[in-house]
């Protein structure tokens, strides 16, 4: 790759191998308009870096600024100046509460649609009909997942899921959000490990058939286990996702400042069934255009938020790195 | 075909039983996607059905429309359904269009760099920096906003003579298309990028290598080559992120000035200042709302037709990618 040039319209440096072209080329010999591409290329490539840098250290600063370690575990409170409101201990456990429920539903349901599809996947046309709708899935705008998601848990027969007086269901709570949320995070997963089982080569499968396995049985014992790195890096990149999103929980969560347990039922469950509200959340009302409007707040749980999402996006690094090393089928 | 078959594990775990859980888990989550479509559009149906096609015009405030909306539960008269969209439509018509054309040739030309041009440490550089980018939650892309780029663009960019001569329609505050438009771009760009390079690394070497046996450079023979065979994955890209940006609503609800006015080119360059608000963040920023059912009719129709949209966008790619099936590619 060093074939390309250090400076657009510098002298082309020693030329070496190309990655893919073999090329060895530099750009001194292009034509202007050519160059003016190339010059293009590395201004853009400059400015996400930038872009990135500038998003990455603004925070920083921020939320290093902000950021006390009380706020981490002080819930929030009303009050009339920034130092009086407490903190967001509820929006950070609430992310955590809507992220394990969310993926504890999608993971499943993924890795069997995954599964389903590549290992039975018939009749052919059911199989067709489900990787459309996966692809749908993943289209739909989260904000129609949200009303979707206030018809379904707002109905009576759902009541048990929320707070539920004389008859009338309120429909927001962390198990509905989750439910909702784990949608969002279903074609992820389901796309990453089909790309999983894909990769495994036919002959794995026939020699386990060969010593008189069933399919269900190679999928669990054989195909799954060997597809261990996608299967974790579709449920981080999930919840990832899980994590970064705010319509489903404006909507479906209830969008309080604090949790809101439904009293009366058993301990997990009065949370669970209560509303709540996550650092996403947070964000938004503690913006200058929220209700809220407590900015060093914001930036405080924002840092958080990104915290957590380099955490995510460093173990899907760590996967992919240790997959790698162990190597695929296919290599 | 399924009597001949003699479970070796038991009844409970045959492989029949297997095959049909999962068909009917897989049968429901198709069933919910259609139950969705079903239960949106029969819900937004009310709204359609009294506004006809007057629904997709314009005419009238959209905050008086919304308010009376909402009046007419409260008083218990009749339920007003009248709702003319056109400056909503009108707006997610110019921020979604606007970013992704923007995005789409800042991520040609990024995808272009990291594959073929960018030296290996920059390459290298790059594919992280992408990620994070796709990352980062919208919400922090609208908080940023709100407070760095809104203030700058309210302060400096537009000008008192500019502000005033518009004083009596609209304010200029720094809530804009421009802003909007900024951040949106910074958020799909990334995911563009992404789709675009994959797309590009699979175009088989020897077709690049036969052009530049020819004698044509390395710049060239990217674009006429790799950049054409890619087309694809550069259609399927864009379409992702379209139905993502046009289903944004809260780091738009933030930044775009979340006021139903439709920014107008013949102002001059100046409406890229107005304010406006596209269809999505209006269902956010007026969810609480939903109990009344004029209300919750305009709102389901909104999401009905971003529903729409999503679907026609992937549509539509879906028409381009099977046309260009032809040219080899997957």
């Amino acid at each position: 790759m060093e074939a390309s040039v250090s400076t657009p319209n510098g002298p082309a440096p020693p030329p070496s191998a190309g990655k893919h072209t073999g090329a060895v080329e530099g750009s001194a010999t292009w034509r202007l308009a050519d160059r003016i591409g190339l010059a293009i290329c590395w201004g853009l490539g400059l400015l996400f870096c930038a872009i990135a840098v500038a998003v990455a250290v603004y925070l920083f600063i921020q939320g290093v600024t902000y950021l006390k370690p009380s706020m981490l575990t002080t819930p929030a409170t009303s009050g009339v100046s920034q130092s009086e409101t407490g903190g967001f201990s509820d929006a950070l456990i609430g992310t955590l509460m809507v992220a394990s429920l969310g993926i504890v539903i999608a993971l499943p349901a993924g890795i069997a649609i995954a599964v389903w599809l590549v290992e039975y996947g018939r009749p052919a046309a059911l199989a067709r009909i489900t990787e459309s709708t996966i692809e749908a899935i993943a289209g739909i705008p989260s904000i129609v997942l949200a009303l979707f998601g206030t018809v379904i848990f707002g109905s009576t027969a759902l009541g048990f899921l929320s707070r539920e007086t004389e008859g009338v269901v309120f429909g927001k709570s962390f198990l509905a959000a989750g439910a909702m949320l784990s949608l969002v995070a279903l074609p992820l997963i389901v796309a990453s490990v089909r790309e999983g089982l894909n990769s495994i080569p036919r002959h794995v499968r026939e020699a386990s058939y060969a010593v008189g396995k069933t399919k269900a049985a190679t999928a669990r014992r054989i195909l799954l286990p060997a597809c261990r790195p996608q299967v974790a890096t579709g449920a981080v990149l999930g919840l990832g996702r899980i994590i970064g999103d705010t319509a489903i929980i404006v909507v479906l969560l209830g969008a309080t400042q604090n949790f809101g347990p439904v009293e009366g039922a058993p301990f997990p469950l009065d949370y669970l069934r209560g509303v709540g509200t996550t650092l996403t959340n947070f964000v938004y009302e503690a913006s200058p255009t929220g209700n809220l409007n407590q900015p060093q707040k914001a930036y405080a749980a924002a840092f958080v938020l990104l915290v957590l999402v380099l955490i995510l996006n460093a173990i899907v690094d760590v996967i992919h790195r240790r997959a790698r090393r162990v190597g695929t089928w296919s290599s | 075909l399924e009597e001949q078959y003699t479970p070796e594990y038991g009844p409970t775990w045959s492989d029949q039983r297997v095959e049909r859980i999962l068909g009917a888990l897989v049968i429901f989550v198709v069933g919910l996607l259609l139950a969705l479509i079903v239960v949106v559009v029969i819900r937004g149906w009310p709204s359609f059905s009294h506004n006809g096609l007057a629904w997709f015009g314009g005419g009238g405030s959209v905050e008086d429309q919304l308010g009376a909306i909402a009046l007419s539960t409260e008083t218990g008269a009749s339920y007003v359904y009248t709702f003319h969209a056109w400056p909503m439509i009108w707006s997610t018509i110019l921020i979604c269009g606007g970013s992704v054309l923007i995005a789409l040739f800042a991520a040609l030309f990024v995808a272009v760099f990291i594959v073929e041009f960018a030296p290996e440490w920059m390459a290298n550089v790059l594919q992280p920096v992408v990620r994070f980018l796709a990352s980062v939650p919208s919400v922090i892309y609208g908080l940023i906003g709100v407070v760095v780029l809104v203030p700058f663009i309210g302060n400096h960019l537009v000008t008192e003579p500019q502000k005033a001569s518009v004083a009596g329609v609209i304010s200029l505050t720094g809530y804009s298309l421009l802003a909007a438009i900024a951040v949106l771009t910074v958020m799909i760009a990334p995911l563009m990028v992404s789709i675009f390079s994959d797309g590009l690394r699979s175009v088989k070497p020897g077709w690049l290598e036969g052009s530049l046996a020819l004698g044509v450079n390395r710049w060239r023979t990217v674009w006429k080559i790799g950049v054409r065979t890619a087309r694809s994955a550069i259609v399927a890209g864009t379409v992702l992120a379209l139905a993502r940006a046009i289903g944004e609503a809260v780091m738009l609800a933030m930044v775009s000035g979340s006021v139903a006015f439709a920014p107008n080119p013949a102002d001059g360059l100046i409406f890229v200042y107005e304010p406006s608000r596209p269809l999505a963040p209006t269902i956010v920023k007026n969810i609480d709302q939903l109990s009344s059912p004029p209300f919750n009719a305009t709102l389901f129709s909104i999401a009905s037709v971003l529903l729409l949209s999503a679907a026609m966008a992937s549509m539509a790619g879906y028409i381009a990618r099977r046309a260009m099936r032809k040219y080899g590619n997957p």
